[in-house]
């Protein structure tokens, strides 16, 4: 299979331009009997499902939530990234676009990403439109901030919920579409198969969740905006039921999954307290900017602190180790995510973690508040101010800037972080790998698109902070209303789809296979169980250091595991009544092929890159070595059957205007 | 510690329900308290036996899924907290803990404490949205809102959708999920335009969908879990008698 990109001729800044300007367009007219299907209502979904109502076609959305504002776009944090320039500070669309390249680990296509970036003002001015509450200023003008990796102020945000702002915003515009009669949405459905008539996608199985009833949705074209697949790892900050089934079945039918071991795992969560633990949460990247990072210089104390026999506050200043500030002078605390996740491992590995687990280190904002309190206080006027008065004006600082974290952070906790350091631990949180798609979105599927963390084609090996939401927005609003009609403007002759016919059948009575099979496991153990034992495989050896050696066992270990899960899992109640158990079991299952086939990427990609770190490619100070030589190319794997090895496709990464070089932030 | 919980169990809608008594021991004070439902259901899987169905998802308080009344108080006794985030540290050993789905007209029971909240959808859909397409905007600077505005408008923004408002209301009225959204965007200059049609038609439709009215017992914003204040209520009732006088129709 020979992979085209389908990039557009033309200079790096043209391409787009000169592309929407070409792209052959349905008219109105032809609109109105084309029908899309898009699954899922996240960042990407609901943008993409609003606009495609809006522009005349008919519309199909799918969620297996109760209403599409639940999706888990809702719970970034921290901000979106626009080259808008506000700042005067030197920003422009080639800057956002070297940053994104650059924070990529040089491992995506500069044609997508130049295009992310070119876009991404729009949306601010979109969604500033759609009533979105951004942090202002004074003067009424919207305010920015500063995130990881870069040397400009680009991201817009809302308080600490600017991720729930921009998905109620694209909602709204949702809600519109749908009161119109545009958009058909479809609550408490979960999309379990994509049908293929004649190579090209025309719809979808989808299982009722209320009733249990599986349904024929026709359509000319299927978008998935289905996100990552970060549980395959149980524990990360995904919502619980973020899943990879989508994908998956896309994959089961001949789509490519490319880069799937690109996994981000975010230095900043709430570390695991016990076994019962069902998720994690994180911690913004911008405490990063005032809170320290350490963990003890001696193992005594360190396992003194493990056992509640010393806290933080007894490890005098020269026995502590401010190892990000040490390793990485010129970024200190803030070195972009990868980097950061694996020196607190380096630490923990070495014995120094400060939780009881072993597996935590410090976040310290005392520093912080005795120097925003002594600038508070010189600020008031108030000379020679006691330690005490310092101590509370800082914390008020602090809790102006963080307040709402520092709040969450003692409900989960227990402990209070204004006087007790935080105690993190690295988490998985975002996919980088998704659905391989060329530069309209559109998978080797004809017809089958793949939008947000869906796809792979923006992040490379590493995403940068507050640039997810800037993607999925992206995709939805501005890049796929115009590149699906590249597909679909062939397809004005075609005839509604009709659900009836035998592919659709087909696919129907498989998927009741694949049911009836997970209801008549019979076995004794729970889903949840072999869940949590799958990811800790993945999270030991595929999490934030890989070797080869360990690969090979865990892949082992997998097969094993699946061969038990068929044998022994069990599955309660039945399948025509609102089932959690099974809804979990179908993804579940799908989790066992993904994960190995995320060990086969990782143990194929002999370099470090990004977040994929490789224990046998690093230089002697521990820092990732890439082998531009050998791997700057996506892999992007085909599935070839139940225990067939999948074939690797590769596409040549190939770089016309940045050079590649060595991330270094020593 | 050791608790006996105290749950309302219910095949579907049309189904009779009752509460089932259960007992767990060893639940550690670090759990949430939808982890310490997760070990009950296991425990429950264990012996063969059908898991309590409730509603969750991002688990870290924003999504709004969760929805459940515990001990009398939607998402529990611990003020501003969703249930997913509130921790077993806020119980006692041998405590017995009663646990019901949202109760409300407008929200069937779909099975245990899974509640059908799609109402609020629909209220949406009748107008909770400023009409502008993609592509329509100008620059995102061009209008200047204040800040102290564009604040008070983020604080009624700030809901979730979860429905605890209309659950701990006796009327079970939905008058202060409408009101934030009404409040959020008449707040701003890019809401106003539409103002008078939105709260019409979106006060039109929540009484269509059969919630009740709002007798100011207020217990809605005590129970909130992001503390949407009343004054937002207040703000609705203002911009629809305006918008009523101000109208043509009837």
């Amino acid at each position: 299979m020979q992979l085209n990109g389908n990039i557009p001729e033309g200079s790096l800044a043209e391409k787009w331009t000169r592309y929407r300007s070409t792209v052959s367009l349905v008219a109105p007219n032809n609109k109105m009997r084309i029908e899309v299907i898009v699954v899922g209502s996240g960042l990407a979904g609901a943008s993409a499902a609003a606009s495609l109502g809006e522009l005349g076609y008919k519309v199909k959305c799918f969620t297996y939530h109760d209403s599409p504002r639940r999706a888990h776009s809702i719970a970034a944090q921290g901000g979106i990234n626009a080259a808008k320039n506000y700042r005067n500070d030197g920003d422009s669309v080639y800057r956002l676009f070297y940053d994104t390249i650059k924070g990529g680990d040089y491992r995506s296509r500069e044609a997508n990403v130049y295009r992310l970036a070119e876009v991404s003002a729009a949306i601010i001015d979109q969604a500033v439109a759609q009533g979105v509450p951004f942090a202002r200023e004074y003067g009424g003008l919207l305010d920015n901030r500063s995130f990881g990796g870069v040397q400009v102020s680009r991201t817009f945000y809302a308080r600490g919920q600017t991720g729930q702002q921009l998905l109620l915003g694209a909602y709204q515009a949702l809600s519109r579409q749908i009161a119109l009669g545009a958009v058909e949405m479809f609550n408490r459905h979960e999309m379990l198969d994509v049908v293929l008539a004649d190579g090209k996608a025309r719809g979808i199985i989808a299982r009722n969740l209320v009733t249990g009833e599986l349904e024929r949705h026709g359509a000319h074209a299927v978008v998935l905006a289905t996100g990552g697949y970060g549980n395959v790892f149980y524990l990360s900050t995904n919502a619980m039921n973020c899943n990879v089934t989508a994908a998956w079945r896309a994959v089961r039918k001949g789509a490519l999954m490319a880069n799937p071991c690109f996994t981000q795992i975010h230095p900043t969560c709430i570390p695991v307290s016990g076994d019962y633990q069902s998720k994690l949460t994180l911690m913004s990247e911008s405490l990063r900017n005032d809170g320290r990072v350490w963990v003890p210089k001696k193992q005594e104390d360190a396992q003194a602190i493990r056992e509640s026999r010393k806290t933080a506050l007894e490890i005098a200043e020269e026995d502590r180790d401010y190892f990000l500030e040490r390793r990485y002078p010129a970024f200190g605390n803030l070195v972009p995510r990868d980097v950061a996740s694996r020196a607190a491992k380096t630490a923990c590995d070495e014995g120094l973690g400060v939780a009881p687990t072993g597996l935590a280190v410090y976040l310290d904002f005392a520093a912080a508040i005795e120097r925003y309190g002594r600038s508070k206080a010189n600020t008031l006027g108030i000379h020679n101010p006691d330690h005490a008065t310092i101590i509370r004006l800082g914390e008020e600082v602090v809790s102006e800037k963080y307040g709402n974290l520092f709040e969450m952070y003692e409900k989960i906790t227990g402990e209070n972080p204004y006087k007790m350091p935080m105690k993190i631990y690295p988490a998985v949180h975002y996919t980088m790998g998704g659905l391989w798609v060329d530069y309209n979105l559109e998978t080797n599927i004809p017809g089958l698109f793949a939008t947000g963390e869906c796809n792979f084609s923006d992040h490379g090996a590493n995403r940068l902070g507050a640039s997810a939401l800037m993607q999925g927005l992206a995709d939805g609003y501005f890049v796929l209303p115009y590149t699906i009609g590249n597909f679909l403007s062939n397809d004005i002759r075609t005839p509604k789809i009709d659900p009836n016919q035998q592919a659709f059948l087909d696919a129907e009575k498989q998927t009741q296979e694949r049911i009836d099979k997970l209801m008549n496991l019979g076995g004794k153990q729970s889903i949840e169980s072999f869940h949590r034992r799958l990811g800790r495989i993945m999270w030991d050896y595929c999490g934030m250091s890989r070797n080869a050696e360990g690969l090979q066992k865990a892949r082992g270990m997998i097969l094993e595991l699946r061969e038990e899960f068929y044998r022994d899992a069990f599955v309660p109640g039945s399948a025509k009544d609102f089932n959690p158990e099974l809804e979990k079991a179908l993804r579940v299952a799908d989790y066992f092929e993904m994960g190995e086939l995320m060990i086969l990427d990782a143990l194929n990609r002999e370099e470090s890159c990004g977040g994929h770190f490789r224990e046998e490619f690093q230089d002697e100070g521990g820092e990732a070595q890439r082998d531009d030589q050998q791997y700057a190319y996506v892999a992007a794997w085909e599935y070839k059957g139940w225990e067939e090895e999948p074939v690797l496709h590769r596409e040549d990464l190939v770089f016309e205007n940045v050079e590649l070089k060595t991330r270094s932030y020593k | 510690m050791k608790l006996t919980l105290k749950i309302w169990r219910q095949g579907g809608e049309y189904k009779k329900g009752q509460f089932v008594n259960y007992q767990l021991d060893q639940v550690s004070e670090h759990m949430s308290f939808l982890e310490m439902l997760d070990v009950l259901n296991e425990q429950l899987i264990s012996q063969g036996k059908e898991p309590v169905a409730f509603e969750h998802d991002c688990r870290e308080g924003i999504c709004g899924a969760c929805s459940m009344v515990i001990n009398g108080h939607a998402h529990g006794p611990l003020q501003g907290t969703t249930a997913c985030q509130l921790h077993m540290r806020f119980f006692r050993d041998g405590q017995t803990v009663t646990i019901e789905p949202f109760r409300a007209k407008s929200f069937p029971v779909i099975k245990d404490l899974v509640v059908d909240r799609s109402a609020f959808d629909r209220i949406i859909q009748a107008g909770g949205y400023v009409s502008v397409g993609t592509g329509q905007a100008q620059d995102a600077n061009a209008i200047p809102v204040e800040k102290d505005q564009s604040s008070m408008a983020f604080d009624a923004a700030a809901c979730i959708g979860c429905g605890a408002c209309v659950a701990a209301c006796p009327n079970a009225s939905a008058m202060l999920f409408v009101s934030a959204k009404v409040s959020h965007l008449a707040l701003l200059p890019q809401g106003k335009v539409e103002a008078k049609k939105r709260v019409l038609n979106m006060v039109r439709h929540m009484d269509l969908e059969g919630f009740g009215n709002c007798s100011n017992v207020t217990a809605c914003e005590a129970e909130c879990p992001k503390g949407i204040s009343v004054d937002n209520i207040a703000r609705m009732n203002r911009e629809y008698l305006s918008s009523v006088f101000a109208s043509d129709e009837d």
